[in-house]
């Protein structure tokens, strides 16, 4: 099977879901990369580490344009059987737009690969993470988009050739005026292999110090539950829940958060929970794997301290 | 300004998930349907404020049998001004986007918004396809929107923060946390909605390409191991050793 995927770039990077994602169609098949902007030719070539045999650059696209750039893949994948993206920002923007521009059938959210034994079946997450689904795509086409951090990466050494690729892709209404930044950079949520996470136990924002130190030292994202974020002790894309962000990382630490059932949605794709909370009845502690009934305010503090002892040992 | 508002029909977010029919169904005894919150929260509300600021209307879409009539008086009680049903059994995206697409493409929408997506089959993919299907300008997950005569500014997320894009004309958008404020429907909305009209058209006969072949359940989680308040190094040391996480 030929396969093409759509890569994003970040600052001249190739972001890491769609290193993921090119990783995941290697698997599949002959792997052709499609990407755009300001990328290295070297950076390029070294996509074939994780499994690219070739690269399409368009360098005329500057921006994200999802009218345009959905054209422009759709002219790369014209001889390709199915289709990969990583289901991150750039993803959901544009994957669906491939997808019914190409008559495709598409799966999204995907953890799997294809299991071709009878059609073309690929397991993903329904229900926010409550259940999976085994969907088949029944048209000859197909779209793919990756679960960010749903599998492991392995490298080579093998370089993929780079060619520059341009399309028509027509006018476009809309147009980017401004970037801005989220406060406190760090580690992006939704790459994030570690989360520290805090609730209303933590009684006011000016306590987060703690959180985002323990963050810090571990090089973790931080998150926090709903309620926390609507009532603005954090910002709203910090919000991990069935109605805010999914995440799952390879940890993730629960400090002050009771564990209601919209809140586990968003994380129990998560490979390892740590729940601290004051409350031994807190239902999380059902979906946790370890768990340590203690306030907040003193458990914090010995967390950090047993973590730069360890950091210290280890590295 | 016209807005077409699309409104899925989805499990309360505390409902039990569990399958029938040999795990390939969806088991709907006992559980109760909402309107999809991303489609009421977010794209409903603001299309509703849209509205109210600028003489406007609203009406919602939906791709579902009878069952829909409920959730669909509900948003009508919560101010939209009328509604479509198309006539179908929602099987997977690209059948219900078509749906929509060839009922809006003749009815002259300045604007179709949709929840970023459903909390059960979280697709993430309709609102995309309506706006190829439409040939369409489309901004996904987005957190504001404003309209200035034909112009509007919306700002979306994107990798390590938000972007500002304006689009001139129409455009399809799927909302996300932070675009409005949930509405509760008052005694006078509730009485409304009776008599507002909800339309029944039928399917213009599009279908599916994909389609579920069975369902899971993730494993019984093993029980939680308890670590002592005080003793934090044999957290990390458990995290090092035995769950090698870190």
């Amino acid at each position: 099977m030929s396969v093409l995927v759509f890569a994003d770039s970040n600052n001249g990077a190739i972001a890491k879901s769609a290193q993921e994602a090119i990783h995941y169609g290697s698997k599949i098949g002959e792997t052709t990369v499609i990407t755009y902007g300001d990328v290295d030719d070297s950076a390029l070539a070294a996509l074939g580490s994780y499994g690219a045999s070739k690269v399409l650059i368009n360098k005329t696209i500057t921006e994200f344009d999802g009218q345009k750039l959905s054209k422009l893949v759709r002219a790369a994948a014209e001889s390709v059987e199915v289709i990969v993206f990583a289901m991150d920002f750039s993803g959901k923007s544009i994957s669906s737009r491939v997808a019914a521009g190409l008559n495709a059938g598409m799966v999204s959210g995907a953890l799997s690969l294809p299991d071709t034994s009878n059609g073309f079946i690929i397991k993903k997450a329904v229900f926010s993470g409550k259940a999976f689904a085994n969907c088949k795509i029944n048209s000859a086409k197909k779209v793919i988009a990756l679960m960010p951090n749903s599998i492991q990466v392995e490298t080579s050494d093998a370089m993929a050739t780079v060619e520059e690729f341009s399309a028509d892709m027509g006018d476009s209404t809309l147009s980017v005026k401004e970037f801005k930044a989220k406060g406190g950079g760090g580690v992006l949520l939704t790459d994030a292999d570690l989360v520290v996470s805090a609730g209303r136990g933590l009684k006011g924002p000016e306590n987060w110090g703690m959180i985002e130190e323990l963050a810090n030292e571990m090089g973790a994202a931080t998150a926090c539950s709903r309620p926390v974020a609507d009532i603005g002790w954090r910002p709203h894309h910090e919000h991990v829940g069935q109605t805010g962000v999914a995440v799952r990382p390879n940890l993730y630490i629960a400090v002050g958060i009771s564990g209601a059932i919209q809140h586990l949605a968003g994380v129990n794709g998560s490979k390892v929970m740590v729940v601290i909370n004051t409350d031994a009845e807190a239902p999380f502690f059902k979906a946790a794997d370890y768990g340590i009934v203690g306030d907040a305010f003193e458990v914090v503090p010995k967390l950090i301290e047993a973590y730069k002892k360890f950091n210290a040992a280890n590295n | 300004m016209k807005i077409l508002v699309c409104i899925s029909k989805a499990p309360d977010t505390t409902a039990k998930i569990s399958f029938t029919d040999g795990d390939t169904k969806f088991n709907e005894a006992g559980v109760q349907f909402i309107i999809n919150p991303y489609d009421e929260w977010y794209a409903l509300v603001r299309g509703l404020e849209l509205k109210e600021a600028n003489n406007g209307t609203v009406t919602t879409i939906s791709v579902g049998g009878p069952d829909y009539d409920p959730i669909i008086r509900k948003a009508l009680a919560i101010g939209a001004d009328a509604a479509v049903r198309i006539d179908a059994q929602p099987t997977d995206s690209y059948q219900v986007a078509s749906e929509i697409a060839n009922y809006a493409k003749d009815n002259g929408y300045d604007m179709v918004l949709c929840g970023k997506e459903t909390i059960d089959y979280n697709g993430s993919q309709v609102g995309g396809m309506i706006a190829e299907l439409m040939d369409l300008p489309y901004v996904s997950l987005a957190v504001k929107l404003e309209v200035n005569g034909t112009i509007a500014t919306i700002e979306r997320d994107v990798q390590g923060g938000t972007e500002v894009v304006e689009v001139s004309g129409a455009f399809v958008l799927s909302a996300s946390k932070g675009m409005a404020e949930q509405r509760i429907p008052n005694m006078r909305g509730i009485m409304q909605a009776r008599t507002k009209p909800l339309t029944v058209v039928p399917a213009s006969g599009s279908s599916a390409m994909t389609e579920v072949v069975s369902y899971e359940l993730p494993p019984a989680k093993t029980a939680c191991k308890m670590v002592d308040a005080e003793d934090m190094d044999e957290l990390i040391s458990l995290l090092h050793n035995e769950a090698k996480v870190i």
